[in-house]
């Protein structure tokens, strides 16, 4: 028993058929429970007021835009060595999650930086990374939709993530040299010293379990998604090739 | 090598090899900036270096969709795969020429642009090493988008959305050096990092786009 | 309700457009599934039929 038998796609659609209703359920509680926590029963911040509940939403977004992409370079890089094609489809169905949790978190961030900073936008280093993280999204998933041939478009796609990593890497210390920003540092440093308050540390732990396992259950369900519509492909080939 | 360097000099300065297109881009964008933002020499001095390397830029851009296209069309990047010749090398030559057509005409042409921006005298120098500098990368990053998109029917567009992100490190270092320069700031760390990312792109892009192309061409 | 004072507007124009997003997000991965299952279900059907 290995875990590359889950590489083969019909085990993986069983298992994950298996699976995916405890993570659907697991995810609406955490989220439910910890964004009701957090929106109804954590008191206000003394400087930035009732705006500190935007935090529930912005950090977990943040957290899941950048592992997204992380997520997607490992199964890339399993595409390019061990030609799994599971691993192909589920690069190809973080990438919108991970795009519109990129959205979130900028939303959020600019719905938040108007009364605190006195700005919807700010070209703080922060920002504009994200902002750049989201142009790559754009580019992977139009690049997918752009070629026929999948086994093409999963090694094109696959090059252009682990080049487009080193890129938005660069990009991120570029930007950071490039302009001093009004951005908080980490919320969510392990020291103590550093993270936010308690009452707000450990709703905020519970959206973030919460987002996770959304989007663990959305990539699994959209994998599910490409693996079928891959076979309706080969098979309804096959039926034009037959008649 | 040289016979491959030659010949792609030799197709972009025929006519319809668009060696003029990129150059007359270039000072279509300076001159359209001040038109856009008002005529006042102070502002346009300030942002100057800035114009200069955001025009560089897309013209750069213009001319990458012909990188490839017109060898895809006419089969001979099918020789080129199978030629004794590494791709990667190929890939890189490749490059090279399109710099030489494309990104040195803009290093040079910078200066005289500059003027009419208003650039301050202590700048010029500095825009021009920088663009030195930094637009053999945005060939090589270039290359490596136009072997992603070459097998495609309409990929101009995509391919502008592709390349540019990757572009965004280069533009960020070039243009702070430039614009450093001009006011008589220190600019050795942006131009230590943009001469280290041109170098890097040029030793490791040219694996990665003949990577692509060999699929393309599957 | 919790009194959020002078940032109601901000608190909840963010959670009202990131929840709307998340939601449009789930709505529409499970539509697409469906429909290629269906779909799916359907040519396999054929398949089978045609030998």
């Amino acid at each position: 028993m290995s875990l590359w038998e889950y590489a083969n796609p019909r085990k993986f659609l069983t298992t994950s058929e298996r699976l995916l209703p405890w993570f659907w359920g697991l995810a609406g509680l955490c989220l439910v429970a910890g964004l009701i926590w957090g929106f109804f029963f954590t008191p206000d911040e003394a400087r930035q007021g009732a705006t500190v509940k935007i935090i529930y939403l912005h950090v977990p977004a943040a957290m899941l835009a950048i592992n997204a992409w992380i997520m997607m370079l490992v199964a890339s890089l399993i595409w390019l060595v061990r030609r799994h094609h599971v691993s192909a489809l589920a690069a190809r169905a973080a990438a919108p999650i991970g795009a519109v949790m990129t959205l979130i978190a900028l939303i959020t961030g600019a719905i938040w930086g108007q009364p605190m900073w006195g700005t919807w936008w700010e070209w703080d280093p922060r920002l504009t990374s994200f902002l750049i993280l989201f142009l790559f999204y754009l580019g992977y998933i139009a690049l997918w939709q752009a070629i026929d041939n999948p086994d093409t478009a999963a090694d094109l796609t696959s090059v252009l993530c682990l080049v487009g990593t080193v890129f938005a890497l660069l990009s991120r210390y570029a930007v950071n040299f490039w302009n001093q920003g009004l951005h908080q540092g980490a919320s969510l440093s392990l020291d103590k010293e550093e993270h936010v308050a308690n009452v707000f540390y450990l709703p905020l732990l519970v959206c973030i379990a919460g987002f996770i396992l959304l989007f663990v259950a959305l990539v699994l369900y959209r994998t599910g998604t490409e693996i079928r519509a891959r076979r309706m492909a080969a098979l309804l080939a096959r039926e034009r090739a037959g008649a | 090598m040289i016979a491959l360097l030659l010949r792609d000099l030799k197709l972009a300065f025929r006519a319809g090899g668009g060696f003029g297109l990129g150059l007359a881009f270039f000072l279509i964008v300076t001159v359209l900036v001040p038109l856009s933002v008002g005529p006042q020499t102070s502002l346009l001095a300030l942002i100057s270096p800035g114009i200069l390397w955001l025009g560089a830029l897309l013209a750069n851009l213009l001319s990458l969709d012909r990188l490839l296209a017109l060898d895809w069309e006419d089969g001979s990047l099918d020789l080129l795969a199978t030629a004794p010749l590494p791709l990667e090398v190929a890939l890189g030559i490749k490059a090279f020429a399109h710099w030489l057509t494309t990104g040195l005409p803009l290093v040079l042409a910078a200066p005289v642009l500059g003027v009419l921006l208003n650039l301050p005298t202590a700048g010029v120098s500095w825009v021009v090493i920088s663009l030195l500098l930094g637009t053999p990368a945005l060939s090589v990053i270039g290359t490596f988008g136009a072997a992603l998109t070459v097998g495609l029917k309409r990929g101009g567009l995509l391919l502008s959305l592709l390349v540019l992100p990757l572009y965004v490190p280069t533009l960020i270092f070039g243009a702070e050096v430039s614009r450093r320069g001009a006011v008589g700031m220190d600019v050795t760390t942006p131009l230590l990092m943009l001469a280290g990312i041109t170098a890097a792109a040029v030793a490791l892009l040219p694996y990665a786009s003949a990577a692509v192309l060999r699929v393309n061409l599957r | 309700m919790p009194d959020l004072g002078k940032y109601g507007d901000t608190v909840l124009s963010a959670y009202g457009v990131s929840i709307a997003l998340l939601i449009v997000l789930v709505g529409l991965s499970l539509w697409r599934g469906r429909r290629v299952r269906s779909a799916l279900a359907e040519v396999e059907e054929r398949a089978k039929r045609n030998g």
